[in-house]
């Protein structure tokens, strides 16, 4: 069941939605928001993308395996994490550059745990929801 | 204390499942981060265990919140004890799976997810928040699942249904638990729980709680009327995974009982009762399981039900002679359980059965394997000297003293039962003749040297430490009594977290 | 309101419960998520519920002025929402998987015996 109205309609919200999920995920420190809900955002636009197109299509537009962004958000986080250990602080303590940085705000620590989680969420519900309806698709077959 | 670096056992573990995560499906570069990175979680965990036996309990407030408004991590010696152990198990369990497991499982990732579960036992052990414990046990419950489920066996994905029903109802228990504690004290520290439980007026709705953490608890570590989804699932996975499941994650469940009832709930004479009548029916439900099964690792799991309830009985006294030896207990069955699922792994890997009727002859053949294995059998039986004798002796002392008559009764029948099984079992596999129409699955003799190494090593590594445990039984019993005495006066674990109290 | 929530949590725990007493895998699961749906309004309910009162402090004070909605109930509800996602979709997927092999949806079924294959 395709229908030309999500497919166009996707068209344009894909890159909205994504657009959308980063700045829920900016603005996360001090207001509601954050990695997680940002990345619950952006995986609900490809999830919307292969409602529409099919799971291949989204797999193609997404060119790697959502599964390598688990690691690699998984990496940043635990950094982010355990950098405070080297300045003689408890793990997770926010750090925070001096200057502030223009449209971004100031950039800390926690930023970067946000934007693991960000990653790890997108990777994980991807993963899952690709798997689930790829099998449905071979158990057609 | 504060001690900013006590969670570098858990971070080790979080940092080589990334680098494993990174080479997924090269499993060859997989093992050895395992091995590697598991030798240095042993270290730290080495480290981490001298700085606490010397200096005192050792704190840290993440994210540099003081408690009890954030999450602390208390390192007593309770805790480092258990991160210690799970560290050296966790390094023979890592050597033994990079040969004594099939590349299939491998490549799906097992090497990842067995790191994430040494790293959420770590961090159930470190922590000193009750949600955050919920955290950690709901991590190791994952990790577990996708363990148990590697591979895709009918029966396997039957045993996982059992498990991951009744561990996600301790789960819901658990939280329960938590929910009502929050409402009743508005805290989630424990040391500020122990303090602020005290001064709950409505008592009853403590002792109920209390109820719900101990079914939530009696499910995760397989106590009486809880304990069947244990052997109904745990013959299933790979020796590896069992091994890790055997030794390791029913004790978390019994490391959060002894925590909860020392540091937060009183055992009043209801609990007490409980608590003993089900180590009583623990040994002995699991004691008559044990004796009429014939495949090795169903065994072996009835014998992990039995041995629970020793623990769960000295829980019950819960004076300190009780307490050192049920510590004691928990120390060399860590140890031995892990073994012995290494050891049903190692026997598979000889006679590709597990099956006692078809096994035998394994003496005759490999002599020198046997009598490693007949060590660990034997400190598992508890022949005096080995480890699995020292506690006994505390638990039985105890017993009479307090007059737990029954519970000594349990104990003799349990020791009994575990003796005559395992001599059973010494018979049938190792001095047995092959039965006759049996055709032997060799998978032993052909591999290369150096995979022969790695299949044994563990198994030696163990048995090596099971030895030390028994004979060195002196610092043990030091190490134990330190541990009751911080466990029955919770005052300095309390000035750790909070601070000197007015 | 409160009222409301507690009837409401009631009936998550009985229905839950009773889910779970049932002999198919999918009741089980759906009772499983009930069981925890009620244990999150129960956390919920025992923080004290405050309206519109958020845990937020006025820019021009320094401290909280008077009552304010607890945050940390709402931090453990969200963190536990988050575990029985991922516990959720995980037993979706097993229970699939034994669906497809033994085809068949009753608990009773799942009785195999052990085949040596490991």
């Amino acid at each position: 069941m395709r229908s030309p109205i999500l497919q166009s309609a996707t068209k344009y919200l894909l890159p909205i939605l994504l657009l959308f999920s980063f700045f829920l995920l900016l603005r996360g420190h001090y207001y509601p928001g954050g990695g997680f809900v940002g990345g619950l955002v952006a995986s609900i636009a490809f999830v919307l993308h292969s409602f529409a197109n099919g799971t291949e299509a989204t797999m193609k537009i997404l060119r790697r395996k959502p599964l390598s962004l688990i690691p690699m958000g998984l990496g940043i986080s635990a950094t982010s994490l355990t950098a405070p250990m080297l300045f003689g602080l408890p793990p997770m303590t926010g750090l925070w550059f001096e200057q502030s940085i223009p449209v971004i705000g100031m950039i800390g620590s926690s930023l970067f745990f946000d934007l693991g989680v960000y990653l790890v969420v997108i990777g994980v519900i991807l993963t899952i929801l690709f798997t689930i309806s790829l099998n449905n698709i071979t158990e057609k077959d | 204390m504060i001690d900013n670096h006590i969670l570098a056992p858990v971070f080790i573990h979080l940092f080589s499942a990334i680098l494993q995560l990174v080479a997924w499906r090269k499993t060859v570069t997989q093992r050895f981060i395992s091995v590697g990175g598991s030798f240095l979680g042993l270290m730290l965990a080495i480290r981490l265990f001298t700085k606490v036996y010397n200096n005192g309990i050792l704190t840290m407030n993440a994210s540099n919140w003081e408690a009890p408004f954030g999450i602390v991590f208390v390192a007593d010696l309770l805790s480092v004890t258990l991160v210690l152990l799970t560290s050296i198990a966790g390094f023979a369990v890592s050597i033994f799976s990079s040969t004594g497991l099939n590349r299939q499982r491998m490549l799906y990732g097992y090497f990842p997810i067995f790191h994430f579960l040494l790293m959420g036992l770590n961090g159930a052990f470190l922590t000193g928040d009750i949600f955050n414990l919920y955290v950690w046990f709901e991590v190791i419950i994952i990790s577990s699942f996708v363990l148990m489920t590697l591979g895709g066996r009918k029966a396997q994905l039957e045993g996982a249904v059992k498990y991951m029903a009744m561990n996600i109802l301790a789960s819901t228990f658990f939280l329960t638990g938590i929910g009502i504690l929050y409402g009743i004290t508005g805290t989630l520290n424990m040391a500020d729980l122990s303090i602020k439980i005290t001064q709950v007026q409505n008592q009853y709705l403590v002792g109920i709680t209390a109820c719900f953490f101990l079914i939530g608890f009696g499910i995760k570590s397989a106590v009486f009327p809880l304990y069947y989804w244990l052997p109904s699932s745990y013959h299933t996975p790979p020796s590896a995974v069992a091994a890790t499941f055997g030794g390791l994650l029913t004790k978390v469940g019994i490391y959060a009982i002894i925590r909860i009832f020392s540091l937060i709930f009183v055992l009043d004479s209801f609990t007490q009762n409980l608590l003993m009548g089900m180590a009583i029916f623990t040994v002995i439900t699991g004691a008559l399981g044990a004796l009429i099964k014939t495949n090795i690792r169903r065994l072996f799991s009835y014998l992990i039900v039995c041995h629970i309830g020793f623990m769960v009985g000295g829980i019950a006294m819960f004076t300190k002679v009780a307490l050192m030896g049920t510590i004691f207990y928990l120390i060399h069955d860590i140890v031995v359980k892990t073994n012995m699922f290494l050891i049903a792994g190692v026997i598979r890997q000889l006679r590709g059965t597990m099956d006692m009727k078809s096994l035998g002859g394994i003496y005759a053949e490999y002599p020198k394997i046997s009598l490693l294995i007949a060590l660990v059998l034997f400190s598992l039986v508890g022949i005096p000297p080995l480890s699995g004798f020292w506690p006994k002796i505390y638990l039985f002392q105890e017993a009479f003293t307090q007059q737990q008559y029954a519970f000594a009764i349990a104990l003799i029948i349990g020791s009994f039962v575990t003796m005559y099984v395992i001599a059973k079992m010494w018979s049938e596999v190792f001095w047995k003749d092959v039965p006759k129409d049996v055709e032997v699955e060799n998978k032993f003799e052909p591999l290369p040297l150096i995979r022969k190494i790695l299949l044994i090593l563990p198994v030696g590594i163990l048995a090596i430490v099971t030895l030390y445990i028994g004979l060195n039984a002196e610092t043990i019993v030091q190490l134990v009594d330190k541990i009751s005495d911080q466990l029955i006066n919770t005052q300095p674990y309390v000035e750790a977290v909070l601070g000197k109290q007015n | 309101m409160e009222l409301l929530l507690i009837v409401l949590l009631g009936l998550l725990y009985a229905a839950g419960v009773y889910m779970i007493l049932r002999r198919s895998m999918v009741k089980l699961l759906l009772g499983i998520m009930l069981l925890g749906s009620g244990t999150n309004i129960l956390i919920f309910l025992l923080g004290g519920i405050t309206k519109g009162k958020p845990p937020v402090i006025d820019e021009n004070a320094k401290l909280f002025q008077d009552a304010f909605a607890d945050p940390i109930p709402q931090a453990l509800i969200l963190t536990a929402i988050v575990i029985s996602f991922g516990l959720t979709a995980f037993a979706i997927v097993l229970l699939k998987r034994v669906y497809a092999l033994v085809n068949s949806d009753d608990l009773d079924d799942l009785n195999t015996p052990e085949e040596e294959d490991i």
